[in-house]
């Protein structure tokens, strides 16, 4: 390469490179709101009220691989004992004669099925979390305000002031709580919050091989969730309960509770 | 992998559950301590309303009872919080359910609910009872026993018949006020598991109303006891009337209890919704000795045959006391597994509706069952204490009994 070759791909090269940082920046602040606003001492910084996040799952893409529930105990401190999950993933079996059987494989090792695999209708994973609901029961029943919705949709605890009663982990139809034996308070999901505010995607969505997690504003129009939303027939789990889930589910069966 | 302290009890779980569980589902949060204090808070209840009777619908015959009523209530008011207390896991914060309350949730009102029925009911009106005797054990106790009588009594003096009357009418009223305050009380306990939508085993209307009827049978069985054996240890005579009178009280609210119970099984096996098959195992599998043996026919069946046979038959004093005796331990025994299968039954079925769960109980553990035995006898340990101080016969009666006694 001669000197001249060399300018002009400089010439070619940065201006570029800097608008495609910028684009990507762009869509980053999109997906997860790092756009800098203002807060009102006129201070860069996050602003909850300006998103209210929410998960999709697409059943169809998801492997099984549990890459997510294990990335979501490393980065939130869960205790490796298999009873305390903030996300977890439930395989399906149903067999031709309705038989239907359920299996956590993030519980560690897994037993091979002993179903005949000739009788075997369809089969596949279902990765559940907390649903972040936007009528949580569990908000309802916390009798000193420990649990709470975050302006931009998060349910989360606060261990400083939870008394450890658990009355939370009673009222969640879904299991996605415990009481973290180490702290002895309520413990669950927070769509890794302390990553939402810099503008990072959940470890459990940041993981995904396939893509099965999309991860997004509803208030943003252009966002990934949004436009998974558009694009697919979706569903929530315990929709009679009128919790109203923001973990949406394409392709659900009807099979999962 | 790291194992966090105290959780090799729940791997041990991990292999007894049958069908498919949440993960974090193993851990039973709502140990037997949750199970005493509806227990207790029932015996509140019902040994209120038995005292209301005299009171309010003026039963003359439940008399004797009153006041060892109202102080039964007392002793086990003073013990309901403790077993909630123990059970929180961050204990130290409590306070903060009083201070900084959720307004939307149960049980943050139970501070409330409390601490009105406590001072607002029940200490009033046992102050309004014990007033003159107060007075009067103030002037005649030896030091220092009437400064305590005296700081009881709230260094009152005067028992003048005007102030004897406005006594009478605050009682009247408290108790007025006490009924439904004593329905808040229980009611507002089954509330706490009735209004858990996610807990189809929990989740039902009747909830508090049955809360409040099977704490109705348990109070009034419990006073009956204690009234007995109170009896038996001074070596005074069952006034039968009495005995006959409230165990005849017992033995409708028994049938009440039961026919709600029955209504909501029948309605839950005819509606036959999404929860009827696990609720089906749970009851066959998990609970069949303590619903269907120790609730339903030690505690409900037995006692009703024996409190019929007792009225039927023209039986001589010493048997029917020997068959009430019977018949309010066993309603005891069944009211406690009634307890028991709300609150421990209610966490041994997944919210998936594919499995069951295991509790296997702490021993002595604070959360154990020896705690639980000792939470279970404190209030008797308290009501020692409240006999040997406040009469349970009014002064005036005694000495009228005595002065009786003498001339004959």
């Amino acid at each position: 390469m001669n000197k001249r070759e060399f300018l002009k791909g400089a010439i070619v090269f940065f201006p570029a490179g800097g608008a495609l940082a910028a684009l990507a920046r762009q869509a980053m602040g999109k997906e997860t709101g790092s756009a800098p606003a203002k807060d009102a001492n006129g201070k860069k910084g996050y602003d909850p009220a300006s998103h209210f996040y929410g998960m999709g799952v697409d059943i169809d893409k998801c492997i099984g691989c549990n890459r997510c529930a294990v990335a979501c105990k490393a980065e939130n401190d869960v205790p490796d004992e298999p009873f305390y999950f903030r996300t977890w993933v439930e395989r399906y079996t149903i067999a031709r004669d309705g038989e239907v059987v359920v299996e956590n494989i993030s519980l560690g090792a897994r037993e091979t099925t002993t179903q005949d695999a000739r009788e075997i209708i369809r089969t596949f994973f279902v990765p559940k979390l907390c649903n972040h609901c936007q009528n949580p029961p569990c908000v309802q029943v916390c009798p000193v305000n420990a649990t709470f919705t975050t302006a931009d949709g998060a349910v989360i605890v606060d261990a400083e002031r939870c008394i450890g009663c658990r009355y939370c982990i009673q009222a969640c139809p879904y299991g996605a709580r415990y009481l973290h034996p180490t702290t002895k308070t309520a413990d669950k999901c927070t769509f890794c919050y302390h990553r939402l505010v810099k503008g990072l995607q959940p470890a459990c969505v940041e993981v995904c091989p396939t893509q099965a997690r999309i991860f997004g504003d509803l208030k943003s129009r252009a966002s990934r969730l949004v436009r998974f939303r558009r694009l697919n027939k979706i569903h929530v789990l315990k929709p009679q309960l009128n919790t109203e889930p923001k973990v949406y589910y394409a392709n659900l069966d009807g099979e999962v509770r | 992998m790291n194992l966090t302290k105290g959780t090799d009890g729940l791997s041990e779980l991990l292999g007894q559950i049958t069908g498919f569980i949440y993960p974090n589902e193993i851990e039973i949060h709502w140990s037997i301590l949750i199970v005493v204090y509806p227990y207790v808070t029932g015996l509140v209840a019902g040994a209120f309303i038995l005292a209301s009777l005299v009171k309010v619908f003026k039963i003359k015959e439940v008399q004797p009872t009153y006041r060892l009523s109202l102080l039964t209530a007392l002793a086990f008011l003073l013990v309901a919080p403790l077993p909630l207390l123990l059970h929180l896991s961050q204990p130290q914060r409590f306070y903060e359910i009083l201070l900084t309350p959720n307004p939307s949730s149960a049980m943050a009102m139970f501070g409330f609910v409390y601490a009105w029925y406590l001072m607002g009911v029940l200490l009033l009106e046992i102050w309004f009872e014990y007033r003159r005797d107060l007075v009067t054990l103030a002037r005649t106790s030896s030091v220092p026993l009437n400064w305590v009588y005296r700081v009881l009594s709230l260094f009152s003096r005067d028992v003048s018949e005007a102030a004897l009357a406005f006594d009478r009418k605050a009682i009247q009223f408290i108790t007025i006020i006490g009924i439904p305050s004593a329905f808040l009380l229980h009611g507002y306990v089954g509330f706490i598991f009735g209004s858990v939508k996610a807990n189809p085993w929990w989740g039902s209307v009747l909830m508090p109303i049955v809360f409040l009827m099977s704490a109705i049978v348990s109070g009034i069985a419990l006073v009956i006891l204690l009234y007995m054996v109170l009896a038996g240890i001074r070596r005074e005579p069952i006034d039968m009337a009495c005995l006959d009178k409230i165990t005849s009280y017992l033995f409708y609210a028994v049938i009440v209890d039961f026919s709600l119970e029955a209504l909501d099984f029948i309605h839950r096996l005819y509606q036959s919704e999404e929860s009827v098959k696990i609720l089906g195992s749970l009851i066959t599998h998990k609970l069949f000795m303590s619903l269907f043996v120790i609730q339903i026919l030690l505690g409900m069946f037995i006692p009703l045959g024996i409190l019929v046979l007792a009225k039927m038959r023209g039986f001589g004093d010493e048997l029917r006391k020997l068959l009430y005796f019977t018949a309010v331990i066993l309603i005891q025994i069944g009211i406690f597994a009634t307890r028991w299968n709300v609150v421990i039954g209610g966490q041994l079925f997944s919210k998936s509706f594919r499995g069951l769960m295991t509790y296997k109980m702490e021993v002595t553990g604070i959360e154990g069952l020896v705690a639980a035995l000792v939470l279970l006898a404190l209030p008797f340990a308290v009501l020692y204490v409240l006999i040997k101080l406040l009469p349970t016969r009014r002064l005036d009666e005694v000495s009228a009994a005595t002065s009786t006694a003498r001339t004959a």
